[in-house]
């Protein structure tokens, strides 16, 4: 039976609790702290996308549109009407719900090609409405003076507590979701995946279900937006286009899809990757992006969660 | 005929056709299915039976006709309504949860007798953990009586073809069904395996619940059927005991016309 173990949980809550700590040792990595608040913003939105894709088996290449949808609500709010961050967050998180019940509930009917060409079309359309609304979002130069976020009157100001906020936030997600997919819910998610025509004779609503975890996905796409945004203080389109929809599809498809881990180290790696350690290829990171793609779906189809396991199992044979 | 004299019948199906596009696929078909017994549905392939399966347990909504359950109408109703309302089904194609074990499976079976919030889930409510427990055990009753207890935690997908037929109908009747259909549940089975598929089939009958049956071994069908009824080219053209069906012209007609491939004796 599917069981996600404790240990490593542990052992990585661990991690993250003294990475900041071990960082300082460190010369040479200490503005990692910085990297891994953008590391925990892509996790959040992974984790969902994990449930959505890898256990529920629907394609969503229009998560950006979420992402930016919290951080447009927060800034928008935060800058234009004064608005509390927290609740502005809230509200993101419920625009971004409603949309997905909007956009869901006839896009997710579709299947395989045609729902990854819905979900593509409307990252697309949410993009150019940033760009276009510049009313509200200052268009295509982005808008700046999103305020920080304070904490029982704590100022979140350095990239060490802001670390911890996101990282919390992330810890409380993964937990969630672990709980969901040793559930009943879970498994009626797995069953979809595998046999919708079953499911149903199973008496599992499909619609519904998958509706919900679109929107739950959706959700924290746009908690992940609004974390960024008054992280960064300033948002512009660029960040939530086509091209990081496709980004966050190649953090599951690296970690792994099928478990809730790979969402956790596909979407650290990436952040490294293109925040750190693709800088020299400049704009053949693209080109790296497609080969990482390639690569993994050729040789990991599991992904780095899955690949000692499928390891050993060949070396069994 | 035998299906107008019956007393208490759990499905009634009156005048269904199905069209698909041009294609009559069913012809003003009545069929009626006693309570507690086994119902067998056969007829060369193409005849229409899976189409009648999957319009009983509501794939598709039939293009003209009336389906009653209980002496409720349910034509037309979404699968998972009907599931709920105690019409389960196995498939002619096999459909199991690949991604998921053997016991997960018949876990999965129970969702409509469980509760499943999503959020509930997710907070690992203390009930929802307990019900977990109990899930687990109802399941593992359910596999010793179809024999798969001992295979609990194999995925689903490595099961040989005639477990994989046999845990399809445990993961039906996890639902507590009042009525199950199965299509084919012999079909590419061995003649032990056959055997012990038709032995289930009983033990089901026993435990109360009716058995709506499409199947080609002719020897099964004419053992375990209590009635049969024909299918043809979308129509019905006989209903009666074995004994009746065996002797039958048509049904014999039907038969030898697909090059003697099936001994209706
Ligand atoms: N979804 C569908 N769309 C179009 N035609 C279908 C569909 N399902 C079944 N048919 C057609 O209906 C006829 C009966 O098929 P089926 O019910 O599968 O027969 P059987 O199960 O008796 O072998 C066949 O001619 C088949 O091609
Ligand atoms: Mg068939």
């Amino acid at each position: 039976m599917l069981r996600i173990h404790k240990a490593p949980m542990l052992a990585g809550a661990l991690l993250i609790l003294f990475f900041p700590w071990i960082a300082r040792q460190l010369p040479t990595i200490s503005h990692y702290p910085d990297l891994m608040v953008f590391a925990g913003i892509y996790t959040l939105i992974t984790l969902g996308l994990s449930l959505l894709m890898g256990y529920a088996g629907q394609i969503s290449l229009g998560h950006a549109a979420f992402f930016g949808i919290g951080a447009y609500v927060s800034g928008v709010l935060s800058t234009q009407f004064d608005c509390n961050p927290w609740l502005g967050m809230l509200l993101g998180a419920a625009v971004a719900a409603m949309v997905a019940v909007i956009v869901g509930a006839p896009s997710l009917k579709l299947r395989g090609h045609y729902l990854a060409m819905a979900t593509l079309a409307f990252g697309i359309i949410v993009n150019i409405v940033f760009r276009e609304e510049a009313r509200w979002t200052g268009g295509p130069d982005g808008m700046i003076g999103i305020p920080g976020l304070s904490l029982f009157g704590l100022a979140l100001d350095s990239a060490e507590k802001y670390y911890y906020l996101v990282w919390g936030i992330v810890a409380a997600v993964f937990l969630f979701s672990v709980n969901l997919i040793q559930s009943p819910a879970g498994r009626a998610l797995r069953a979809i995946h595998a046999s919708e025509a079953a499911a149903a004779a199973m008496g599992i609503p499909i619609a519904r279900y998958k509706v919900i975890v679109f929107a739950y996905s959706a959700v924290l796409g746009s908690l992940a937006g609004s974390l960024y945004a008054h992280y960064m203080n300033f948002i512009n389109p660029a960040t939530f286009d086509l091209f990081f929809s496709i980004k966050l599809v190649i953090m599951i498809a690296l970690g792994g899809m099928h478990s809730i881990w790979g969402a956790l180290v596909g979407a650290i790696i990436v952040a490294f990757l293109s925040l750190e350690w693709l800088h020299y290829f400049e704009e053949f990171e693209v080109v790296v992006y497609g080969a990482i793609l390639l690569l993994v779906t050729i040789f990991m189809p599991e992904g780095l969660v899955g690949a000692p396991a499928k390891l050993m199992a060949r070396m069994r044979r | 005929m035998a299906a107008e004299s019956v007393q208490d019948p759990i499905l009634e199906i009156e005048e269904l056709v199905m069209a698909f596009g041009g294609l009559t696929a069913l012809m003003n078909i009545d069929l009626c299915v006693p309570r507690g017994r086994i119902k067998a549905v056969i007829g060369p392939n193409g005849a229409g039976k899976t189409t009648l399966f999957n319009i009983i347990t509501g794939v598709f909504p039939p293009t003209e006709g009336l389906i009653r359950f209980n002496g409720r109408a349910i034509s037309g109703c979404k699968p998972h309504h009907i599931a709920a309302l105690g019409i389960s089904r196995t498939f002619q194609t096999v459909e199991l949860f690949n991604n998921m074990t053997v016991l997960e499976n018949v876990m999965t079976g129970r969702h409509l007798r469980i509760r499943s919030s999503f959020f509930g889930s997710g907070l690992a409510l203390p009930s929802l953990r307990r019900q977990e427990k109990g899930l687990v055990e109802q399941a593992m009753a359910l596999l010793e009586f179809i024999g798969l207890a001992a295979k609990r935690d194999i995925m689903a997908d490595a099961l040989p073809l005639g477990e994989r037929k046999i845990l399809e109908i445990g993961r039906a009747l996890a639902t507590d069904p009042q009525l199950v259909c199965l299509d084919e549940p012999a079909a590419g089975l061995n003649e032990t395996e056959t055997e012990a598929a038709a032995h289930l089939i009983q033990a089901i009958r026993q435990k109360g619940i009716t058995v709506l049956l499409v199947e080609h071994d002719m020897k099964m069908i004419m053992d375990i059927s209590d009635e049969i009824a024909v299918l043809n080219y979308g129509e019905k053209i006989a209903e009666g005991t074995p004994r009746e069906i065996q002797n039958n012209p048509l049904v014999i007609e039907a038969y030898l016309g697909q090059g003697g491939g099936f001994d209706i004796r």
